[in-house]
């Protein structure tokens, strides 16, 4: 036969495009989606309909307006609505740099659906949950392995909520040493995740933001003249979300330790350091890992997610609680000590992760993480190497020192074609490639920031690139290809004119039909 | 290509890694100029470098990792196999096979930060989770979702002290002793709790102190339907009209899957209202199934303070698409860092969707007949446990839904020593008071819903009265 010839240099993709309704549009009066349990005749028989009890001012009067729609097509809408959406597991996520999008190993997700995990209660007796308590006894003792810290808790669900735990604890620190009134300010850097700043802000404290020097790194002179006896915390990522890692990290956590400030360590970025180097030696006092990034965990949309939040022995008695110990082979649940923060969570966090972590550096062994360090750094080096290839592409600050991830720039692009990052964004899309710019503020000029991870092999890295360089000919040849994409996602470009308007934002289908107009 | 000779095993690449083949690895570090990957890590000062390996278990094979961990968690005993009366902020409920369906989804279960082009699906089925909440609640405007209940109530707490501009949120002292915890440690500095008096025979807020409470910094009047201890309070016009005549906003927090019958907060007066999602298709997971919610009026004051985000919907540039984007994304930290509306980042989307694949799934009547049946069954079960000799019910003439406090003080014995039996029965009683509630003595809250038979709720009666039997 004829032999079938695939030479595109892009891939040929075009998202589903179901041009689905908004559910209540599928309403129809009588259909039902599923019946619950309902009571007995006897038991209804002796106390009657239940709701006789509820108090005249407590009665709903009227039904919520909830569409009625049969099971099937429930089904099929909402599974036509995830075709409509790309999740890591469906492109080459490289793209969202700062967020370490892996490989999320089935069998994890397999073994987190079992009702020996899924029907658990977490106010059971000690007793009835001796395999989950080992399971997070086992992971706490794997993170003090990798991080050189002495306990982790694992009750706050994001990155964000264990930077809010990590800054309670500096305060509830302050305040056991009677420091809690002087101590009122926290340093951070314009390149750590913006919740550093954000959580510090939510605990009361000044944020005083340190910018890189000329090279990218964070400056030991402008934080020397930061410290003071006001001093309450240094909070930074390492690397930052430049990539860039900064070697003299030990000098900045004696400055701090010196000012009487503490230390606090943003490990979002840890994918590159996995069995290199560790919190500990750099002179932390706390440090989080987020187990939907480092290990594997999904994203699921925005989470439910972990973060591990580990300290050196004089915080211990600061973790939120309750906390996972082993005492005369029985795993046991020990409660807030007094100075505790108290919980940041309900209960003891999100179970199903722990498990996914535990379950993936099981998989991998003391090697296999390493690995996953050095992979992640070579795939980001090759990219990089590649990136500043492509006309127009360039990476500000040092060359030749990045880790796991690089934040780049189109300046040169925009300026020559007035092709946006944004408009890069879009046109990514028609690939089949998610593509993220950065963090606001854009200290980077028309930024875009990738982190590959070791999940990729070359030709997935390869085809990024491709992607990449396929856009930056556009912009120079056909620019209006770009500035109108998309062209095969399944919507075309928002009007986001009503957005920002109080006057015309519909944040609910009920708000929607109040506010639309027939034009 | 070559074929492969019959004795050659390859074993450099580990599954997960692509690039541990050597060739490959060898080709990449030539593109990029270095001999070996140990250069990879030069950024990193040899004192900082662990060069050991790290004391850590040597990798399984995926076959050994199953035998593994279903080893571990077949120690745990589950609410599957056993009969579960504990609730207490996480209930276990009927989970339609369809949102364990969605949720599982590779798509969704992968997904995160994708743009509206890409992530089309996610911000409609997030846009849809907003609008199902907004009819259960009556309420026009909902965020995506927060960690969970505590966290919506705290991020309640903090909206009405920026709308306000004052200090001081009230809660009643029958809250769980938890949320509290986490309220607490939330809000402070920046805003501080006092708590309200409860009734002692009724369970209920007591008016005249949270009357004498009130005064020109308070912020917000916080309280709950039905609240942790079940307990529905049917003063909430009142309550709400205190806190409005004080210049305070009034916020109650929800447990939605009782809004099939019960009034929603809006109609007494609540500005804010919040709660957590799990009942609505979540399993319990040991507690990773929290999902927090807040909803309010559409007002611009009200909106602009969510510190979450906000999916809006909006026409696209071609006549006839839905498009959705970010409502006034520059409130957000994302945008702002310390200067943005609280914090924001990573939440739990996931569950969002799923409630509203679930709410999809029963509609306005099969709301109604589950808040009708847990409320029949829960009160079942309150008369019988009710009718066995030394105990009884702690506000034995309040309506209450769901949850409800047993008293065993009659009987002589501990929560904690009934519980220990009830366990060897295969039974987990309800939640022991004595440790948050001491003055009660020892009390337990009960959980029943609607997974309950009445052949269950007979068995609980049966296993307590032998329990507590006088020989």
């Amino acid at each position: 036969m004829k032999r079938i010839r695939r030479d595109h240099q892009v891939r040929r993709f075009h998202q589903a495009k179901w041009d689905e309704p908004v559910i209540f549009e599928l309403h129809r009066p009588g259909e039902r989606g599923v019946i619950p349990p309902g009571s007995e005749e006897s038991l209804a028989a002796e106390v009657g309909d239940g709701t006789g009890r509820i108090p005249d001012s407590m009665r709903r009067s009227e039904l919520p307006k909830l569409p009625e729609i049969g099971q099937a097509k429930v089904l099929r809408h909402y599974l036509r609505l995830s075709q409509e959406t790309l999740g890591s597991d469906l492109n080459v996520e490289i793209g969202q740099g700062t967020c370490t999008m892996k490989y999320i190993p089935r069998i994890n997700e397999m073994l987190i659906r079992t009702p020996h995990l899924t029907e658990l209660h977490p106010l059971q007796d000690e007793e009835s949950v001796q395999g989950m308590l080992e399971i997070f006894h086992r992971t706490d003792l794997a993170m003090r392995e990798i991080s050189g810290m002495d306990a982790f808790s694992f009750q706050s669900s994001s990155g964000t909520q264990a930077l809010l735990a990590m800054a309670s604890i500096v305060r509830a620190y302050h305040e056991s040493r009677g420091e809690g009134d002087t101590r009122d300010e926290i340093i951070t850097t314009i390149f750590s995740h913006p919740s550093q700043a954000a959580t510090a802000a939510v605990k009361g404290y000044k944020i005083i933001t340190l910018h890189p020097d000329e090279d990218g790194f964070p400056d030991l002179e402008k934080l020397k003249k930061a410290v003071s006896p006001r001093t309450a915390g240094f909070v930074v990522a390492n690397p930052e979300d430049t990539g860039i890692y900064n070697p003299r990290i030990r000098e900045f956590t004696d400055v701090v330790h010196a000012a009487g400030g503490v230390c606090y360590y943003d490990q979002a970025n840890a994918n590159g350091l996995l069995g290199i180097t560790r919190a500990k030696e750099a002179g932390f006092d706390m440090c989080f890992f987020n187990l939907h990034k480092t290990f594997a965990a999904p994203h699921m949309c925005g989470g439910p997610a972990t973060g591990a939040l580990g300290v050196a022995e004089p915080f211990k008695r600061f973790l939120p609680g309750p906390v996972v110990d082993l005492e005369n082979g029985r795993y046991v649940l020990k409660g807030q000590e007094d100075g505790s923060i108290g919980k940041v969570r309900s209960f003891h966090g999100v179970a199903q992760t722990v498990l996914r972590a535990y379950a993936w550096i099981m998989s991998l062994g003391p090697d296999g993480l390493r690995d996953v360090a050095r992979i992640a750094v070579l795939n980001n080096n090759y990219l990089y190497h590649k990136i500043l290839k492509i006309r127009g592409a360039s990476a500000p600050y040092i060359r030749g020192r990045r880790l796991e991830q690089v934040r780049y720039s189109w300046k040169q692009l925009t300026d020559e074609t007035g092709v946006t990052t944004e408009d890069i964004t879009r046109r990514m899309c028609d690939f089949g490639l998610h593509y993220w710019t950065s963090h606001h503020p854009y200290i980077v000029p028309q930024p875009f920031t990738l982190e590959p991870t070791e999940s990729y092999s070359k030709e997935d890295l390869d085809e990024y690139i491709r992607a990449l360089e396929h856009i930056s000919n556009e912009a120079y040849s056909n620019p209006e290809a770009v500035k109108t994409a998309p062209h095969n996602s399944t919507v075309h470009r928002n009007d986001e004119s009503s957005l920002d308007d109080p006057k015309q934002w519909c944040i609910t289908w009920r708000a929607y039909l109040k506010k639309a107009q027939e034009n | 290509m070559e074929a492969y000779p019959l004795t050659r095993t390859r074993t450099f690449a580990h599954p997960y890694i692509p690039n541990t083949v050597p060739e490959v690895q060898a080709e990449m570090l030539k593109e990029i100029g270095l001999d070996s990957v140990d250069q990879l890590h030069d950024a990193i000062p040899e004192s900082l470098k662990l060069n050991r390996d790290m004391k850590l278990p040597p990798a399984m094979t995926e076959h050994e990792l199953r035998r593994h961990i279903d080893a571990l968690l077949a120690k745990n005993k589950h609410g599957g196999a056993y009969l579960n009366f504990l609730g207490a902020g996480c209930w276990q409920h009927f989970v339609p096979a369809v949102c364990d369906e969605i949720n599982q989804r590779s798509e969704f279960v992968t997904a995160y930060a994708g743009e509206p082009y890409e992530d089309h699906g996610r911000f409609q089925a997030l846009f849809e989770y907003q609008s199902l909440i907004a009819e259960l609640v009556d309420m026009d405007v909902v965020n995506v979702p927060t960690f969970d209940w505590a966290q919506a109530a705290s991020t309640a707490i903090r909206m009405a002290g920026r709308i306000t501009g004052r200090r001081t949120a009230l809660l009643p002292k029958s809250a769980d002793p938890d949320k509290i915890m986490i309220i607490r440690n939330y809000c402070t500095p920046v805003m501080e709790l006092r708590l309200v008096e409860i009734d002692s025979a009724t369970g209920r807020i007591d008016l005249d102190d949270l009357r004498a409470k009130l005064d020109a910094d308070t912020a917000a009047v916080y309280f709950e339907n039905p609240g942790y201890l079940g307990i529905i309070e049917d003063q909430g016009s009142a309550i709400s009209a205190l806190a409005h005549e004080a210049g305070a906003v009034s916020i109650v927090g929800v447990d939605p899957i009782s809004l099939g019958v019960l009034q929603p907060p809006g109609g007494y007066g609540a500005d804010i209202v919040c709660g957590d999602l799990q009942p609505l298709g979540m399993h319990m997971n040991y507690g990773g199934g929290q999902a927090g919610f807040i909803a309010t009026r559409d007002e611009e004051t009200y909106v602009m303070e969510y510190p979450s985000r906000l999916f809006g919907i909006v026409p696209t540039e071609v006549e006839g698409e839905y498009g959705f984007g970010d409502v006034a994304y520059e409130r957000t930290s994302f945008a702002l860092r310390e200067k943005g509306k609280e914090s924001v980042g990573t939440q739990t989307a996931l569950w969002g969707i799923t409630a509203g694949v679930y709410l999809s799934l029963m509609g306005p009547y099969g709301m109604q007949e589950l808040g009708g049946t847990i409320m029949q069954k829960s009160q079942y079960a309150a008369k019988k446990l009710a009718a066995i000799p030394g105990v009884g019910l702690r506000f034995p003439g309040t309506a209450f839904f769901k949850e409800f406090v047993v008293d065993f003080n009659g009987t002589g014995l501990k929560v904690a020593e009934i519980n220990r039996r009830l366990a060897e029965a295969g039974i987990f009683g309800g939640k022991d008071l004595s440790g948050g509630f001491p003055e009660w003595g020892q009390c337990a809250l009960y959980c029943v819903t609607e997974i309950h038979s009445k052949a269950d709720l007979d068995r609980l009666a049966e296993a307590i009265a032998k329990i507590v039997a006088k020989p």
